[in-house]
């Protein structure tokens, strides 16, 4: 076992879990018990290091909280919200939006035949024997969500899944899982927040989200990590693409000491597509790590990816974007970019792409680019008297714009202007809509 | 009022200005013509603060302040203009909210009340229209993929957005079609006033015939090395810049 890091969390979940998890927890806690905490020796793991969550954590506990705070902070797309308070569901923050063809369903009060679908789904798209901290996840589960779009439905409005982190006296730990059962010819978003309140205690969530989509069903996804302060976060996005299916998922990284997110889709079918774009925007000593893979298994599928990063102060990120052609996965296109703005002498970027390519038919692109601000352009804007700070915001503005406009949901892209705005301190939001008139 | 005098002024290791000094009155329009490489656009660069350049002597002052103790941003305050000879592309930055933060800041240094967004709006779509640029070109990114003529005449609407006391032009009409060069006439011609000031550096006297000069000088070798009327600009359109080597000499 690595520490005793969950010893209280695994207590309490084992308690609270519904019985047919059992079987998991098992085999879980004991994949758990013979690993060890990555170091900066795990190759994996080489930049990001994890020593702050080496440390004794207690269970989350329900607090209540303020409606109106929580929403000033979170998107609001309409459809069916499920908020959980440091772990725990909260049905007054909850919403229930009854669109045909969608079931939402908690793994604690799962009824049998969403508990059989549970089970036969649950772990089969993450590769716990690589990832240690799913392992963990499965060993510590106790509740979660379940998705669930019917074969031929359309769904319109966005499914927002919260996780709050909130004031705890101890360091604690939440344990945040997702699955998404996508059925045939489906389509649906869902949009998983991450937000906290500034408190005293260090927290530590630890998230697993699974998608399955199945033969021609579409998913956009997005995932906003807006946790601030000491509210670390370790989490996975697992999708599994059957032939023809399309995922779409964005993700946003920004605001505390350590975040690490792996994406990794499974192109299973052909003809399957997914599009990942993401962005990073870590200042002060903040961390942010995006690994992200794509395993092209079969022939004939699509992956296009971007990632940008502005990294400012004394901030670091990491971005490693690995594709992976296995030989039978001929006629594969697989389109990777990640580009990165310093805007400080010490801020620091780690990129690599890690291609392994055994196919020989493929159309494969990628790139890195770090750059730092150009002074041409910051001249330029000060000459119109634009001072040096208000250049550096717009320039670094404009370096993410592109990637927001790219977002599919009007109400997301609304909501991530003003977050960036607020984010580089300046009111563009209001001014790119107006231009829009 | 623009009072340079005997400015020197240097990129690493070239002396580029050598002694160059030059006053330019509230409301006058002058305009500098000399061979390539003289120093015009340098100039230029040293009014705006540029880096890499450095004034080893001599000093500019712009009603009374100096010039060179200013950041590039507060001689823009301070209603000083360069329209680039070679606009910067900005990707990523529309023009409509770099035109917005611009005048935002410029006008609460003239102490003058912010505009309301639909104003702001209203008075772009209008110096669009004067500076011939489709309505489309605020939502782009500055300069971004702009042809040589559109940087042009981007310029040219900042300009009349931003409403300097002192605007200098470096080659504003460089590059220009026939009627894109009348635009540009017509919005400095529109522009100027009695407390307004123009700098126009160009090669071609055929811009003179549309805006005229209160004074026509000739930069070659980092000095001004005459001055005269508008007429010298004619001269200069049929004798080249030879014939001054000589005098100079
Ligand atoms: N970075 C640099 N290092 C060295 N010399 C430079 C540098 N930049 C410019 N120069 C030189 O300075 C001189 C003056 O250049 P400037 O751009 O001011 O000329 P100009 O009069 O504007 O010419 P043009 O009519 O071609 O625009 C030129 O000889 C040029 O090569
Ligand atoms: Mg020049």
């Amino acid at each position: 076992m690595p520490n005793n890091l969950m010893q209280q969390p695994l207590a309490a979940a084992s308690a609270a879990a519904p019985n047919w998890l059992a079987a998991a927890h098992a085999e879980a806690r004991e994949r758990w018990q013979a690993a060890s905490l990555p170091t900066r020796k795990t190759e994996q793991w080489k930049y990001t290091d994890v020593s702050a969550i080496d440390r004794e954590f207690v269970p989350g506990r329900a607090v209540s909280v303020d409606a109106a705070a929580l929403d000033a902070r979170v998107p609001d797309c309409g459809g069916a919200r499920l908020v959980f308070v440091n772990g725990h569901y909260d049905p007054a923050l909850s919403s229930s939006d009854p669109a045909a063809g969608l079931h939402v369903a908690r793994f604690a009060d799962a009824d049998e035949s969403q508990a059989t679908l549970i089970q036969a789904h649950l772990g089969s798209v993450v590769g716990m024997d690589r990832h240690l901290f799913a392992t963990l996840n499965s060993a510590a589960l106790s509740d979660g969500v379940f998705l669930q779009v019917d074969a031929g439905a359309t769904v319109h409005a966005p499914v927002q899944v919260i996780w709050l982190t909130t004031a705890q006296t101890e360091a604690f730990a939440v344990n945040q899982r997702l699955l998404v059962l996508a059925g045939d010819n489906s389509a649906a978003s869902v949009v998983e927040t991450f937000v906290s309140f500034e408190g005293e205690a260090a927290s530590f969530t630890n998230g697993v989200s699974e998608f399955v989509l199945q033969r021609g069903a579409t998913l956009n996804h997005y995932r906003l990590q807006l946790e601030t302060g000491s509210a670390l976060h370790i989490g996975g996005v697992h999708a599994h693409l059957d032939r023809d299916a399309t995922f779409n998922s964005f993700h946003l990284g920004m605001g505390s000491d350590l975040k690490r997110i792996d994406i990794v889709i499974e192109h299973a079918g052909e003809g399957a597509h997914a599009e990942v774009n993401g962005l990073y925007l870590p200042r002060g000593r903040e961390h942010i790590d995006y690994h992200t893979c794509m395993e092209h298994a079969v022939p004939r599928c699509t992956s296009s990816e971007t990632f940008r990063g502005v990294i400012a102060d004394a901030a670091s990120a990491v971005f490693n974007g690995r594709i992976h052609i296995h030989p039978q996965a001929q006629k594969t296109s697989a389109i990777l970019h990640n580009r990165n703005l310093l805007t400080s002498a010490e801020a620091q970027i780690n990129t690599k792409p890690e291609l392994e390519i055994y196919a020989d038919d493929v159309q494969c692109a990628h790139g890195a680019t770090v750059a730092q601000l150009d002074e041409l352009s910051v001249h330029y804007l000060r000459s119109r008297g634009i001072s040096r700070d208000e250049a550096q915001v717009l320039l670094s503005f404009g370096f993410v714009n592109e990637l927001v406009n790219a977002v599919r949901s009007e109400a997301l892209r609304e909501f991530l202007r003003h977050l960036l705005a607020a984010r580089f301190s300046r009111d563009g939001a209001a001014l790119t809509q107006e231009a829009d008139a | 009022m623009l009072v340079i005098e005997n400015l020197h002024a240097r990129i690493g290791d070239e002396d580029i200005l050598k002694g160059l000094s030059l006053t330019v009155k509230p409301g006058e329009v002058h305009a500098i013509m000399g061979p390539n490489g003289s120093g015009k656009s340098t100039l230029g660069h040293v009014l705006s603060g540029r880096p890499g350049y450095e004034v080893t002597a001599g000093t500019i002052t712009y009603n009374g302040e100096d010039v060179l103790a200013l950041e590039t941003e507060e001689r823009a305050r301070q209603g000083i203009f360069l329209a680039f000879q070679y606009p910067v592309e900005i990707p990523g930055v529309s023009n409509m909210e770099f035109l917005k933060a611009s005048v935002d800041i410029l006008r609460e240094h003239r102490g003058e009340e912010a505009l309301d967004a639909v104003t702001f709006m209203k008075r772009a779509r209008e110096a669009c229209t004067l500076a011939n640029l489709d309505h489309s070109f605020l939502k782009r990114g500055v300069n971004e993929g702009f042809s040589g003529g559109e940087k042009k005449r981007n310029e040219l609407l900042q300009m009349m957005l931003l409403e300097p006391s002192l605007a200098i032009l470096d080659e504003t009409d460089s590059g220009l079609d026939i009627d894109a060069l009348q635009v540009v006439a017509e919005g400095v011609n529109n522009m100027r006033n009695d407390t307004r000031s123009f700098v126009l550096v160009t090669h071609y006297q055929r811009l003179l015939n549309f805006i005229k000069p209160d004074y026509v000088h000739v930069l070659a070798d980092g000095r001004i090395v005459r001055s005269g009327d508008a007429s010298l600009a004619l001269h200069l359109e049929e004798h080249g810049y030879a014939w001054l080597d000589d005098e100079v000499a």
